[in-house]
This record gives structure tokens, C-alpha cells and sequence, in this order.
């Protein structure tokens, strides 16, 4: 059997990574994906959790992660199309319009 | 389900290759189909950790409904070309440094903390079956449940009236 902790230490690595990828670049759909990259690595977490206290409640909660990054994903994938249409660029620094 | 090391470090470094391959991508399409082979890597572990109605709602869910949304918006903007990495210079070395440091020091707490993670305990046989799973949802999660549906629908609604065309 692998030892829970290597399953927390991929999640690490792969949060990292995802959080990596929300500061270098500039491209708000790759950044759309870090943040997915983020929760998957979250929920790699809890799953592994749960296996290793036998208890159910870390998948549950995974499925709810599930439906609240589906409808985060429809609303922002929504508003980067708005904002393509109006800015003609998804290029994050390109949004400084309420920039004070 | 026994398993042994190899195959844990093979899926382990698949996912961790298609991760970074997610993020140094020129393409935003390859960038997608990397996180994809990520997800499904994920769903991969899930079916190890004996949970087998989280790894096919892995693959349906995230791997489904939602990369393909993100293929579609990609393509509809015909954004592929994803362009320059960062604006100013020193923000690209100093994430490095930080991204750094955070595995570090989650790497040493996770060695010098041993104690604190429990052993992987013996477990039912039905654990993450999905009759087990529906019976948490609409017993104990029923609120939760239903709350969820509503914010489907809020987000639902909202995608319809942000992409609306003003005429």
C-alpha cells in the first residue's frame, strides 16, 4: 500500500504548480485552468483523506467541489467571452478599466 | 486494491508532466488537452483511493462537461495563441522562488509530521459505492444537495445573461 503522504505530497505539487500557473501567465483561460488544476489537486486530497479515515465524507464533499467548479467554470468561461467581445483580448492586464 | 510503487510514481509523474505541460503550452488548445490527461490521471487515483463513483464523476464532469467548455470558448475566440508569459520581468523569477518554497515546506511538514496522518485503515467493502454515496447525499447532505441544484441554476442563468447580445 502507498502511504497517504504521498498522495498529499502530489495534491502539493500539483496545487503549486496550478497557483505557478495563475501568477505567470497572462491568458485568462490558462489561468481559468490553474485554478481548475488547484481544485483537482484539492479534491486528490480529500479522496485521499477519506480513504485513509474510512470515512465517506471526503468523497461527498469532493462531488460537492464538483458542482461548485462546473458552475464557476460556466460563469467565468461567460464573462472571458463578454470581455473578449468588448476588449477584443483575454490578456489579463489588458482589464484595468476600474483601475482607480 | 493492492498497488504497488511503480505504478503510483508512473501516474504520479504523468500527472505532474501533463500539469507543467498545461502551463508552458504556447496553444491554449494543448494546454487544454494536457489538463484533460491530467484529470483523467486524477480519476486514475480516485479508483485506487477506492472511490469509484468520484472517479467516473471525474471523468464525465470535469473531463467532460467542463473541458469541453473550454475547448468550445477557446475556439470560439479563436484564442489559441496564448502570447507573452508576463508583463513585468521579476514576476516570473519571484513566483518560481515562492512556488518553490511552498512545496518545500509542505514536503518537510508532511515528513516531520508523520504522527498526525493516520495509516490507511481497513475499510467496508461497499466504501465509495455509489449506493453508499446517494444514501450520504439524500440523507445527511440533503440541504447541501438541494442548494447545489440552485447554484447550477443561479450560474446557469447567469452564463445566459452575461453572453446575451445587447440589442
Amino acid at each position: 500500500m502507498i502511504p497517504v503522504s504521498y498522495y498529499i505530497g502530489l495534491s502539493a505539487i500539483l496545487f503549486t504548480i496550478g497557483a505557478l500557473g495563475v501568477l505567470i501567465r497572462r491568458n485568462a483561460i490558462i489561468i481559468f485552468m490553474s485554478v481548475e488544476l488547484m481544485l483537482n489537486a484539492a479534491n486528490l486530497a480529500f479522496v485521499a483523506f477519506a480513504r485513509a479515515f474510512g470515512m465517506m465524507e471526503g468523497q461527498i464533499f469532493v462531488f460537492f467541489v464538483m458542482a461548485v467548479a462546473a458552475a464557476e467554470v460556466a460563469v467565468g468561461l461567460a464573462l472571458i467571452v463578454t470581455i473578449f467581445h468588448t476588449k477584443q483580448s483575454i490578456d489579463v492586464d489588458q482589464m484595468h478599466s476600474l483601475k482607480g | 486494491m493492492p498497488l504497488n510503487f511503480t505504478l503510483f510514481l508512473i501516474l504520479a509523474v504523468i500527472a505532474i508532466a501533463s500539469a507543467l505541460g498545461m502551463l508552458f503550452s504556447k496553444n491554449a488548445v494543448y494546454s487544454a488537452l494536457f489538463l484533460i490527461l491530467n484529470f483523467a490521471v486524477a480519476a486514475f487515483f480516485y479508483l485506487i483511493l477506492d472511490a469509484p463513483f468520484i472517479a467516473l464523476t471525474q471523468i464525465t464532469v470535469y473531463a467532460g462537461a467542463i473541458m469541453v467548455l473550454f475547448l468550445f470558448v477557446i475556439m470560439l475566440l479563436g484564442a489559441e495563441q496564448t502570447g507573452r508569459m508576463t508583463a513585468a520581468r521579476w514576476v516570473r523569477p519571484t513566483a518560481i522562488t515562492l512556488a518553490a518554497l511552498l512545496v518545500v515546506e509542505t514536503i518537510y511538514i508532511m515528513f516531520t509530521q508523520k504522527g498526525t496522518i493516520a495509516s490507511l485503515s481497513s475499510i467496508p467493502p461497499d466504501f465509495g459505492a455509489p449506493e453508499v454515496v446517494g444514501q450520504f447525499l439524500f440523507n445527511q447532505y440533503l440541504l447541501p444537495f438541494e442548494v447545489t441544484s440552485i447554484l447550477l441554476l443561479a450560474a446557469m442563468i447567469g452564463a445566459i445573461v452575461l453572453t446575451k447580445r445587447k440589442s
